[in-house]
């Protein structure tokens, strides 16, 4: 008896120690968002909102912000129009190396950052070269890069949805006079919602914030907002950057609770 | 409504026949059943008139249609779903109406057809729920209501009954059988359920490793079994084996004469008898075939009693003696004398 209770406490202080772990950043940069001083240290001098305006008239940081949303959706919107296809035709058709090809689509998501980063722009400057089309820097290189680390999420959560589909629904729409594409469209795609918008939101989060890879892919001028509080951090550690931080936090985090209401995420992911 | 008929079918996947040669003709407004155990094609015969198997061979027609190329789409035929496939993003209402919509039906007329396949399934009030929401049982009257719906030419049902409980299939097995009649739907269902394609079917096709093996109604199934499949198969029967040594004469492998009418060609075969038929003790006076056997087993089954008794020692068959008042159990080791008539059985020639 005595053991089972030890074994439970064991528990509930590894998984208290964990969410602390995790939580522990985010309360700091909260707290520091709030400092008067300009150069953070404890105990702070005093409270105040002004960081929170001078991020919002930070010139920089609003064109990264633009940058990084126009980004993030399109990326995520390609992203789905290619993941939607290739997660159907890993889980309804046995393609020539399916698990092969299946691994290779989810890579972007284990391979390193940087590694991502010099590849793309390797290859970038390769097709730049041989095509005389201005690829790098530009913003359409800046979203083909972003789209390869949306498509991940994309197959991975859309065909864990479709592993579990009752095809027999498909068929019954098919029985009662709908075509493939009308099927598609009115019976599989809302069948698949929770997976789908659960994976336009891991991609647009991760496309969002994505650093390393946008740091070799950025052109003169054209700098996402991960980029921008990198480089405000170069020149002062001023809290404008976790006043900027903070404000991300709410806005995904409201994005993640506003979807829970919708989809429960825990079912999907 | 209209008459279906399925011609020299077949379905092959590399080597395997699946559905080997079909031919059944389905009589507007004729309910039929598709009967036979796991694995005998019934079901891809049932998906190939649906239009989602392609078929290797043959030829499927509804009304005056060639339908064999036809996609799913444009057959017409409304297909009830063993798992009822109902759209989980829909509601009950919205399930119903997803065939008049894709069959262009105005949006006006739409609603009171909905209304209308909503009363034949005797299901009201239901119509802005989802079908989580609901029970199995009208689950199943919504997915048969969405099949009516659009007035579909031919019925098709998928073992439609096999995930209720015992006593709701009971209620809805008479209740489908009298919407079918009552709308004059020409309708083939599936089932493995003896019992429930005897209640329910005008006629029966006993199916096994692809071929058909019989078709006819109940009685004919039962008293003229076309081979010793279907002997086995509807009904219970006691098997003996032996020879027909001459017409009319039929010898077990134990040594046994019996009398025969239907031993018509002499050579090895199998003879085949209802336990119903087989008379017991002071019953059996005067028949041709009478002998002593000992009993093996009884259950005691209420309105009768089921008796294993041992002709020799490796012949057992099978009695059904009806119960009465006064009716003393046999226990194993009791003598039984048991007898029939000779146009009780049926040889089955070997091979056959």
């Amino acid at each position: 008896m005595n053991a089972v209770r030890f074994g439970r406490y064991a528990l509930n202080g590894a998984a208290g120690l964990s969410l602390g772990f995790i939580l522990l950043p985010l309360i700091f940069v909260t707290w520091l968002a709030f400092f008067r001083q300009e150069i953070p240290s404890f105990p702070p001098e005093g409270y105040s909102l002004q960081w929170f305006t001078a991020a919002a008239n930070n010139k920089p940081f609003i064109d990264g912000f633009v940058l990084s949303l126009e980004v993030a959706v399109v990326s995520t919107l390609i992203g789905l129009a290619l993941g939607v296809p290739a997660s159907l035709a890993l889980v309804r058709h046995r393609i020539p190396l399916g698990p092969g090809v299946s691994t290779l689509l989810l890579l972007p998501l284990v391979m390193p950052g940087i590694v991502l980063g010099t590849a793309t722009y390797v290859f970038q400057i390769e097709v730049e070269i041989a095509t005389q089309i201005p690829v790098m820097g530009s913003l359409g290189g800046l979203i083909a890069a972003h789209t390869l680390v949306v498509i991940p999420w994309v197959v991975r959560l859309v065909t864990a949805s479709l592993a579990g589909f009752d095809r027999s629904i498909e068929e019954a729409a098919q029985n009662l006079g709908a075509g493939p594409f009308t099927t598609f469209w009115r019976v599989t795609l809302p069948s698949i919602r929770p997976g789908l918008v659960a994976a336009a939101l891991f991609g647009f989060v991760t496309s969002f914030g994505n650093l390393e890879m946008s740091l070799f892919l950025v052109g003169p001028g054209r700098t996402t907002l991960p980029i921008a509080i990198l480089q405000y951090l170069e020149w002062k550690i001023d809290p404008t950057v976790a006043a900027a931080s903070l404000i991300q936090i709410v806005l995904i985090g409201a994005a993640m609770i506003v979807t829970d209401r919708y989809v429960k995420l825990s079912r999907v992911v | 409504m209209a008459r279906l008929s399925i011609s020299h079918l077949k379905k092959t996947y590399g080597d395997l026949s699946v559905v080997d040669d079909v031919d059944i003709a389905v009589e507007d407004g004729e309910f039929l059943v598709l009967l036979g155990p796991s694995g005998c094609g019934k079901t891809t015969t049932l998906r190939m008139i649906a239009g989602f198997v392609p078929p290797s061979g043959g030829r499927i027609t509804i009304g005056e249609s060639d339908v064999t190329h036809l996609p799913p789409w444009k057959r017409h035929c409304g297909l009830v779903f063993q798992s009822y496939a109902l759209f989980p993003h829909m509601t009950v209402a919205q399930n119903v109406a997803f065939g008049l919509e894709m069959h262009k039906v105005p949006a006006a007329e739409r609603g009171p057809r909905v209304a209308e396949a909503m009363r034949l399934v005797q299901l009201g009030g239901f119509d802005e729920r989802y079908p989580r929401q609901l029970s199995g049982g009208q689950q199943q009257r919504v997915a048969l209501a969405r099949a009516l719906a659009m007035q579909p030419q031919v019925l098709l049902l998928d073992e439609p009954l096999s995930n209720l409980d015992a006593k709701l299939r009971l209620e809805v097995r008479v209740e489908i059988r009298e919407l079918q009649r009552n709308l004059g739907l020409t309708t083939i269902m599936v089932t493995h359920d003896q019992e429930e394609a005897l209640t329910m079917a005008d006629r029966l096709v006993v199916m096994e490793k692809g071929k058909v093996r019989q078709i006819g109604t109940q009685r004919e199934l039962y008293e003229k079994p076309a081979d010793r499949f279907v002997a086995g198969f509807i009904g219970r029967s006691a098997f003996l084996d032996g020879q027909v040594t001459a017409p009319g004469r039929f010898r077990t492998a134990g040594g046994r004469e019996i009398a025969c009418a239907d031993a018509k060609t002499a050579g090895p075969g199998t003879l085949a008898l209802r336990p119903e038929r087989i008379a017991v003790g002071g019953e059996a006076q005067g028949l041709p075939n009478r002998f002593e056997t000992q009993v093996v087993h009884a259950s005691y089954l209420g309105a009768q009693l089921d008796v294993q008794v041992a002709l020799d020692e490796q012949e057992r068959m099978l009695l059904q003696i009806p119960n009465r008042p006064g009716l003393t159990e046999p226990r194993p080791g009791d003598t039984m004398t048991i007898g029939w008539a000779a146009d009780a059985g049926l040889v089955y020639p070997l091979g056959a």
